[in-house]
């Protein structure tokens, strides 16, 4: 335990530095990020205009409140090894991160956590930002605010484990963007990214709620803007709780079978 | 002629290219039917709990999805991996046998790279403007039909001068690939008109990054809601823009010395 810690301790600079390197990239991922909480802002702030203010609820100021939260969710639960792994895979270099005394799921770990880390320099502005342009209202009690640091890096736990379950499927085909793209579909619309789960369809919500998305985004986000009970909220932490569970029995079996299918192509 | 049989002659290429790879096109059938179900999807839950949204009605959205579609894939068609690849020449220096050949540099560099399978997206835009046609009934003249098609084709043509301007850059800048990046995300926004977007994002998206003239004043002209004066403006700006675009690009042209040499 103590070695992993000193190995966290050690790639976190490695990466820091090295992505520092890439600034340009990291402020296009940061326009992509604002932007779509911003589009679906926009739209169902004129849905409530049009039905005389409000929408299930909200108003066009309680919708600033949840896409700036979802904004902020979804930085601390980005993940993108689905993308790098096709890659890795396809080009052989797999065989050099098997080689190393360790499960290659930590080097991508300290990855993610030095991006979010970093990137909190532009997030903390974009959230100011937004706030000023657009008025959010918030009617958070404290408990909840406070719940919402451990939901949110649950949260961040749960999409990373089962965001790397993904990614090994590039161990068996490679046309792993088709399956990437059905994952953030399902991540957009059942996790809470194009409306608010409140919004959509009964039975969507009901699909919603026995899979993980929705303790990925949606949850935290409505803790923050305070539209859970205590009860609700328990339940919640419960169910993120199982997921994670559920994620990491998938993730070694996925991950056994995997590497045994593995091959490397290329010198 | 001698250019239309140049454009023939090179989708031709890139047909032939692809054909290597027909799986591609499976997954780029997928892609767009689950990027349609999405939009569609959507749609069907917002016109759930209103009836317009900022003036416009569900048939009329769909037109925008249409449009949408149909210049999202043309640009993915033969702009983008044309830009792309050229400034990969510009960056390797194999701009030069480009170059060398007899025919104007600037129409060579904007057809040459020609990805096939996008031309799913093109023709399911089509698709879905004939069935919002369809539901907006018989009403459009012959009048808006040339209105639309002059929106279309300016809008186009702004939409290729910005990809050319941007592109033209990496003459100074080499690496300049992720800008075009952000075209990508922002064309995003376009999927709904406009007006919906607070002014400065307005703003942004009709004269910094020119998404606005693409989609939405097409979709605009379809569903008759176009003043004559966004018309002629659409018109003046493409014209200046294809005028401004193409002095930018001999300046570029005449800064270009080679790279491996």
């Amino acid at each position: 335990m103590q070695g992993l810690l000193e190995i966290y301790r050690a790639n976190l600079r490695i990466n820091w530095i090295v992505q520092f390197q890439y600034r340009v990239a990291l402020m296009i991922w940061m326009l992509w990020l604002v932007l779509e909480p911003i589009i679906y802002l926009s739209v169902w702030s004129s849905v409530a205009r049009s039905q005389g203010g409000a929408v299930g609820g909200f108003t066009p100021r309680d919708f600033a409140a949840y896409y700036i939260t979802v904004m902020v969710v979804m930085h601390f639960t980005q993940i993108w090894h689905m993308w790098e792994y096709d890659y890795i895979v396809r080009q052989g270099l797999m065989s050099a991160r098997l080689m190393r005394p360790l499960h290659p799921i930590h080097t991508d770990a300290t990855q993610n956590i030095s991006y979010k880390v970093m990137m909190l320099i532009v997030i903390i502005p974009a959230v100011i930002l937004l706030t000023l342009l657009f008025r959010p209202t918030f009617s958070t009690e404290l408990w909840a605010a406070l719940a919402f640091i451990p939901a949110v890096t649950l949260a961040g736990v749960l999409a990373f484990i089962l965001g790397w379950c993904v990614a090994m499927a590039a161990f068996w085909t490679t046309r792993i963007i088709a399956i990437n793209e059905v994952y953030f579909v399902m991540m957009f619309i059942l996790a809470g990214q194009f409306a608010p789960l409140d919004l959509l369809p009964r039975f969507v919500q009901q699909i919603a709620a026995v899979t993980p998305f929705r303790y990925i985004i949606a949850f935290p986000v409505e803790l923050a803007i305070g539209r859970l009970t205590v009860e609700q909220t328990l339940n919640n932490f419960a169910a993120q709780m199982v997921w994670i569970a559920v994620a990491l029995f998938l993730l070694r079996f996925i991950w056994k079978a995997s590497v045994r299918r593995y091959t490397a192509f290329g010198g | 002629m001698n250019y239309l049989k140049l454009i023939r002659m090179y989708f031709k290429l890139g047909i032939l290219n692809e054909l290597e790879y027909r799986a591609n096109f499976y997954v780029q059938i997928f892609q767009t039917m689950l990027g349609l179900l999405v939009a569609l999807g959507g749609l069907s839950v917002i016109f759930g709990h209103t009836e317009t949204l900022n003036g416009w009605v569900s048939s009329e959205l769909l037109a925008v999805v249409g449009v949408y579609f149909l210049i999202g894939g043309s640009i993915r068609l033969v702009i983008q991996p044309s830009m792309a690849r050229f400034m990969e020449d510009v960056r390797m220096g194999t701009l030069d046998f480009t170059l060398i050949k007899p025919e104007d540099a600037q129409f060579l560099i904007s057809i040459r790279q020609i990805q096939i399978w996008k031309i799913v997206d093109v023709f399911v835009g089509l698709g879905v403007m004939g069935i919002a046609l369809a539901q907006l009934g018989a009403s459009i003249g012959l009048g808006q039909a040339l209105n639309f098609m002059i929106a279309l084709l300016a809008g186009s043509a702004i939409v290729y001068s910005f990809w050319l301007i941007l592109a033209t850059c990496s003459f100074w800048f080499v690496r300049i690939d992720n800008i075009l990046v952000i075209f990508e995300s922002m064309y995003e926004a376009g999927r709904w008109p406009v007006g919906i977007y607070p002014g400065w994002l307005q703003f942004t998206l009709t004269f910094l990054v020119p998404i606005a003239f693409a989609v939405t004043v097409p979709a605009e002209a379809m569903t008759g809601r176009l003043t004559p004066t966004t018309i002629l403006g659409a018109v003046a700006l493409a014209a200046a823009m294809l005028t401004i675009s193409r002095l930018f690009w001999r300046t570029g042209i005449r800064h270009y010395s080679g790279a491996s040499a």
